[in-house]
């Protein structure tokens, strides 16, 4: 696509920096590195329990359970939340977990569980705004910040975890890491490997939340009002 | 177009403020929470300290390779659909949005919130062609139905109370609830979202952009950046042409960073990172994605002793220590930075000539140096300016010219200066907050009014005077 009016507002840059134009810049070698040292040695258990108390900083519900009782759990989660309509993502995770029969026996009993489907264009748009849970994967989840991160592709919209009133994050157990910083270290490793970085790639700390009215803290602006994760 | 707001005399300004009871109040009390959350959060990471050097190094290393990273970024954006527009001036920047505006016959256009925008004047410039813009900040919201300018970079609306926000929805949009600030927001959250829904354009800025893969990264809490990006199906992003990091692994330290730095959160609620257009297949997200870099005064800062002012990240942090501005409140810079980089930041983009003032607005009590995340340091930026406000271009502003010759006066009257210097520890006790004086009796006090007076020491005020003197000398 178009790029314009590069040359003379480069050009200027350089020679107020006073000198010419730099054709090739090597990435220096910083002096400290802290955010490699942040829970370094920790186990799995040791990140899960620093994930599960800054749930409570961000306002999120957290259960951890194992995928015998993953489907209960989240049964229980969505009835928390009067989940008459429910969206979630196209993901063969939910298969792979037995999710899908749960979604079975919700339409059995009546509820609209609608699978983000790419070919209805708007149409998901538009279900995912009035509907009451929204549900996806985390592909990885940040301990230190109580973060998941989802890529999102024509699979699984931006939509679904921002329209609906609620929101369920799954997170696999493999898909916990200390930090950010292991999130960028996986997404600029693939994107050296000549993978095409996601369109969106969402970094999601608990429900949407304020400060603007005399610095209260009002939780659920914009976003969803209510968060749950659901540890497996 | 410029960073200016209003036209009334600083000293007007400053009174405005002094007299704003609520806004004082608020301000301060925001202040304690803001410096608390940040102190919290920059203690449990432990080394804060390598954290501000590692933060410092990538923004040097940036600002001077810009053109290099510049061009990167762009390239990046454009192999991923999108289209880069390098605008020189705030008419430029506005032009080329108008023109999208215009081509693609946009009726509703919603914002996210941005300071860059701010400093352009883009609203006014879309109202002109026609366009509907709906600021979707909470805080921005009620400052457009309130027709008011920010006073704070983060929390815009800062000196507003609910009840006044209450009187605004209701007078405005037909609010009938009560001023809970929860209501409130729910309000505004049922308000926006048609507009959301319905907008032809979505306009937001831009925290960081990594130069390497062309993704725009923006850091909010409430989700209206997420809307106005995923819905619309045309997004235009504005940054700062110095708002851009080298790759990915940079970008994770510096929105730590910000997000402690601004307001004690290990990682505000969304980060959301977005690359060009949306891709084949996919239904949210824009098919149509401008990004305008802005220039806009900035590259004169390059080179010059003031280049680390680009590297500012607009955290606020300085801003939320600075106790003129807890006095002073926002307004009172008649920027749309204000606080400490504000004062560093406006006379640079805009000339002295409006704002010699803002130098002085700063008891360097070097507060703000040593919360600023990049160690920019900023109390001697101030000192440097006045330096050359008083000697370059003899602009010295006439309160701190008046008020020295009173100071002057006083002092050398032998009886009258030893009479005060006596009783000044005990004398001035009832106005003495954390070692400085916010509101003097006598001599002091119009001059306390535009910034506090350290508190007189235990050495004799002379002495003291003296080597403070020596102090600004050597540096
Ligand atoms: S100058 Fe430093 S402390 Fe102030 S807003 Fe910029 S980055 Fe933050």
């Amino acid at each position: 696509m178009t790029i314009k009016k590069r040359e003379r507002f480069l050009e200027n840059l350089a020679s107020n920096l006073g000198r010419p134009r730099v054709q090739k810049v090597e990435r220096p070698q910083y002096s400290v590195s802290p955010q490699q040292n942040v829970y370094r040695g920790y186990s799995m258990d040791d990140l899960m329990d620093v994930l599960e108390k800054q749930c409570k900083a961000i306002h999120t519900d957290f259960i951890n359970t194992d995928t015998t009782n993953l489907g209960k759990i989240l049964l229980d989660t969505i009835e928390g939340y009067n989940g008459n309509a429910i969206i979630t993502a196209n993901d063969p995770r939910f298969q792979k977990y037995g999710i899908e029969d749960l979604f079975d026996s919700l339409r059995q009993d009546g509820k609209e569980v609608h699978v983000w489907n790419s070919e209805k264009g708007k149409d998901n748009q538009v279900f995912a705004e009035s509907a009451d849970v929204g549900i996806t994967f985390s592909d990885i989840t940040l301990a230190e910040s109580g973060t998941v991160t989802l890529f999102n592709d024509k699979n699984n919209g931006r939509s679904i975890s921002l329209l609906p009133k609620t929101y369920i994050a799954l997170i696999p157990k493999e898909t916990i890491v200390p930090r950010m910083t292991q999130a960028a270290q996986i997404i600029q490793k693939a994107y050296k490997e000549g993978h095409a970085v996601p369109s969106c790639i969402s970094f999601i700390t608990g429900p949407s939340n304020s400060a603007d009215i005399e610095m209260n803290l009002i939780v659920g602006v914009h976003g969803p009002i209510k968060v749950t994760y659901i540890a497996f | 177009m410029s960073v200016k707001i209003g036209n009334a005399p600083f000293h007007n300004r400053v009174q405005d403020g002094i007299e704003n009871d609520f806004m004082r109040k608020a301000v301060s009390s925001a202040q304690g929470r803001f410096r608390s959350g940040r102190r919290n959060a920059a203690e449990e990471l432990g080394d804060w300290e390598d954290w501000r050097t590692l933060g410092e190094e990538i923004r040097s290393h940036t600002l001077e390779n810009i053109d290099f990273y510049l061009e990167k970024l762009s390239d990046a954006v454009s192999n991923r659909g999108g289209n880069v527009y390098f605008a020189q001036t705030a008419e430029e920047a506005n032009q080329y949005i108008q023109d999208i505006v215009k081509r693609k016959e946009a009726k509703k256009i919603v914002k996210s919130k941005s300071m860059v925008t701010e400093e352009i004047g883009l609203n006014a410039a879309l109202e002109e062609v026609g366009g509907e813009v709906v600021e979707t900040d909470l805080g921005e919201w009620i400052l457009q139905l309130d027709e008011d300018p920010p006073s704070h970079i983060v929390t815009p609306a800062l000196h507003k109370d609910k009840g006044q926000i209450r009187e605004t929805f209701s007078k405005k949009k037909g609010y009938e609830k009560t001023d809970d600030p929860e209501e409130l927001a729910l309000f505004a959250r049922e308000q926006l979202r048609e507009d959301f829904l319905s907008a032809d354009v979505g306009i937001t800025g831009c925290n960081f952009a990594v130069a390497e893969s062309g993704a725009i990264t923006l850091v909010t809490n409430e989700g209206n950046a997420r809307l106005a990006t995923a819905l619309p199906d045309t997004q235009i992003s504005v940054m700062g042409m110095e708002r851009l990091v080298p790759t990915w692994e940079d970008l994770e330290v510096m929105v730590s960073l910000l997000t402690r730095a601004a307001v004690g959160q290990k990682l505000t609620s969304y980060v959301t990172s977005l690359t060009g257009t949306r891709l084949e297949g996919e239904v949210d997200g824009p098919e149509e994605f401008h990004l305008v870099i802005l220039d806009n005064g900035r590259s004169k800062i390059l080179g010059t002793e003031f280049q680390a002012a680009l590297h500012c990240i607009r955290c606020a942090a300085c801003i939320n220590v600075c106790p003129v501005y807890r006095h002073v409140g926002g307004h009172a810079y008649g920027s749309i930075y204000p606080g400490p980089i504000g004062a560093v930041l406006t006379p640079l983009l805009d000339g002295y000539d409006d704002h010699k003032e803002l130098p002085y607005a700063s008891s360097l009590c070097a507060a703000c140096t040593e919360a600023c995340p990049v160690k920019i340091p900023l109390h001697e930026m101030l000192i440097r300016h006045r330096q050359i406000i008083v000697e370059r271009e003899n602009k010295a502003p006439k309160m701190e010219k008046l008020m020295m010759k009173g100071y002057a006066k006083w002092a050398s009257s032998p009886a009258a200066y030893k009479l005060s210097t006596k009783v000044a520890k005990p004398g001035l006790k009832p106005w003495t907050e954390e070692e400085t004086i916010s509101n003097g009796p006598g001599p002091l006090k119009g001059w306390t009014n535009a910034r506090d007076f350290p508190a007189p020491s235990k050495q004799s005020f002379r002495s003291w005077y003296k080597s403070r003197r020596k102090r600004e000398e050597s540096e």
